[in-house]
């Protein structure tokens, strides 16, 4: 390591020596992000562990300097907004920048949470590392969701209405529970309010729990395409220069993308309906959540029909959270003791027709549940496609992964990570290379 | 070990472990409890609770919507048809079965709260050139509700009839509601 500020216990300057040896802030950051050894073989998946921090730190950034300028009140807000957008110095790049940094931080997280399940990244020791991540997933559709009511649009609105209403679904206490989140009896003032305190509380509660997110992965190590361990320092590089150097040209590459939104198609992602003003007693003709709800929302109308003594509004409400349970449960869901799919002949399949079912998914939670998916084929209608892809989602989670893993025949893996990536070439000689590289 | 340590089957030291504990618990549960409750409509919003309707000006077959509790509630001065189809629904052919004599204070006038029983949207039909589904009434647009005459659900997902907000006609032209 060349410029050795905060080695430990090494050359630092004298002041860090100091504060090191009373916190150890210095030899941890040195220990954790420098030093920390990750497997040499990661492919660009491995990007967006880096992206989502800086995300986080982007969508908190903007939101407390908008905050400066945002009143939450029902007759202010949807004015403070537009103020914001013409009149407050660059309020309209800080709006933009939040607006679309919430959908390429879903973005990022989709993809995340996708290459883990390909990869097997949440198969032991990497449980609870997976259940974290989940968590944060779970407050951020919490934060996006009590975000896009600020503006106080129609959608707004309308949303928070529908949202909040999921609850009343509760057996007996529902309605308490629906009244009690609104502070009054209808989505009003009092609910923009908290909603406002709680979308600024929300990030920070992520921000902790990303730290824990953290801890456990440097518990346990990366995982890495192949899903196989590292057996030694021949197999893993440190994550200082190597890993750092590869993140800033996956960040660049993603900030430079969603940059071409921001500044060329702002509004790409929103609902033209979030520009005219929340009317309480006008609902909109088609109310639809945000893109990155849309799949779980399908879920939510899919289920239109009795289950035995669950009704059709509770029962599509089990359903949207029961789709996220899944996830919880998933790395005692899949037995196979072979992580990577590039190793699981059969389950690979079943990864693509997943990720194709949830893509459809999302088409369905967009549509009229009674428009006909191709014009002119009445007979197969929206809502159809609903009951397929969602029935789908669950088979797979519940029936098609327990079931692979008896029955799956992987194929042979890698005795290392070096021996896969430099076919054959001696772990000596890698070494050796490495070596030469650090001097 | 020392003698007072031996307490295996435990008695006295599970009883103060446990003691200290349920009163941790009923403290934590009596602090928490202000703070869940600041959540709940205040005194404030309480008191904007009622609202008064003048209804001299509605005609027959009219549909009027007000705000009550920042919620629309639909006063519809019904026709003779829409009051005889009402009354001449069969119970069994209901999801959430009620007469219509139970929905109504004098059959001339229904005053429903307008907020689908589903997840909230407010179902069309109030304007004459509204749609208003396959029983007349109201239908929800959002996920396709349909309610008949009486504010009754009659098809899709709402589980219940549009609520009927306490009211009372003060005189023959005005009602109070709440
Ligand atoms: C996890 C991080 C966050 C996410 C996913 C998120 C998401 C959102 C979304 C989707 C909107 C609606 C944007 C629109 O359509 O106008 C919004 C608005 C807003 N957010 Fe956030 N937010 C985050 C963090 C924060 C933080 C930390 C603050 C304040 C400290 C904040 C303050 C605001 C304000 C004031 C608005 C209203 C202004 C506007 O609508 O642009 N946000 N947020
Ligand atoms: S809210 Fe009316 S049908 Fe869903």
């Amino acid at each position: 390591m060349s410029a050795g500020t905060h080695q430990t216990g090494g050359t630092g300057s004298g002041l860090v020596k100091w504060i090191d040896s009373r916190l150890p802030v210095f030899s941890y950051m040195q220990k954790e992000y420098a030093e920390f050894e990750a497997p040499k073989n990661f492919n660009w998946f491995w990007n967006f562990g880096a992206i989502l921090t800086f995300m986080l730190v982007l969508m908190i950034m903007t939101g407390v300097f908008l905050a400066m300028q945002y009143t939450p009140h029902t007759s202010l807000a949807f004015d403070s907004v537009e103020r914001i957008m013409r009149d407050v110095n660059f309020g309209w790049l800080l709006r933009y920048l939040h607006a679309n940094g919430a959908t390429f931080f879903f973005i990022a997280i989709y993809i995340h949470m996708f290459r883990g399940m390909y990869y097997g990244s949440y198969k032991g020791p990497r449980e609870l590392l997976w259940m974290l991540g989940v968590v944060i997933f779970l407050l951020m559709m919490a934060t996006a969701f009590m975000g896009y009511v600020l503006p106080w649009g129609q959608m707004s609105f309308w949303g928070a209405t529908v949202i909040t209403n999921l609850f009343s679904a509760i057996p007996l206490v529902g309605d308490s529970i629906v009244t009690l989140l609104w502070g009054g009896f209808s989505v009003d003032n009092p609910t923009l309010n908290r909603f406002f305190a709680l979308h600024y509380l929300f990030p920070f509660l992520i921000f902790g729990v990303v730290i824990l997110h953290v801890i456990a992965l440097h518990v346990t190590g990366s995982n890495n395409p192949l899903g196989v361990d590292p057996k030694g320092p021949q197999d893993t590089v440190p994550f200082h220069p190597y890993y750092t150097m590869k993140d800033s040209v996956g960040l660049a590459v993603f900030v430079t993308i969603m940059a071409a939104f921001v500044f060329f198609a702002p509004n790409f992602f929103g609902e033209p309906e979030n520009y005219l003003e929340a009317a309480p007693l006008v609902t909109p003709a088609h109310i639809v959540p945000e893109w990155y709800f849309l799949p779980f929302f399908a879920i939510l109308r899919s289920v239109d029909f009795n289950i035995w003594f669950i009704d059709a509004k509770l029962g599509g409400v089990l359903a949207m959270f029961g789709s996220i349970g899944v996830l919880f449960i998933l790395p005692w869901l899949d037995k196979s003791p072979v992580r990577s799919a590039n190793f699981r002949p059969i389950y690979k399949w079943f990864f693509w027709i997943l990720l194709l079912d949830c893509i459809v998914l999302g088409y369905v939670g967009g549509k009229p549940t009674g428009d006909p998916v191709v014009a002119g084929v009445e007979w197969f209608k929206v809502i159809h496609l609903g009951y397929i892809t969602t029935f789908w989602y669950f088979f797979h989670f519940l029936i098609l992964l327990p079931l692979l893993g008896i029955f799956e025949r992987p194929k042979p893996l890698p005795k290392s990570i070096s021996e896969a990536v430099l076919g054959g070439r001696t772990p000596g000689a890698t070494a050796n290379a490495k070596q030469m590289e650090k001097a | 070990m020392s003698d007072d340590t031996q307490d295996h089957d435990g008695s006295r030291r599970d009883f103060l472990y446990l003691s200290a504990g349920a009163f941790g618990a009923v403290g934590l549960g009596a602090a928490l409890w202000p703070f869940i409750s600041s959540m709940n409509p205040s005194a404030d919003v309480l008191a904007l609770s009622t609202t008064e309707v003048d209804i001299s000006q509605i005609e027959v077959g009219q549909r009027v919507t007000v705000k009550w509790q920042g919620k629309p509630v639909f006063i519809d001065r019904r026709t003779p048809k829409a009051i005889s189809e009402a009354e001449s629904t069969d119970l069994v052919d209901l999801r959430d079965p009620q007469t219509d004599a139970d929905r109504v204070a004098q059959p001339d006038w229904l005053v429903v709260v307008g907020v689908c029983t589903h997840l909230g949207c407010v179902p069309k039909g109030q304007k004459p050139s509204e749609k208003r589904g396959n029983w007349g009434g109201w239908f929800c647009p959002c996920h396709s509700s349909h309610y008949d005459t009486s504010g009754r659900i009659r098809q899709g997902p709402a589980p219940l009839n549009l609520p009927v907000p306490p009211y009372k006609f003060l005189n023959d032209t005005n009602i109070k509601i709440g």
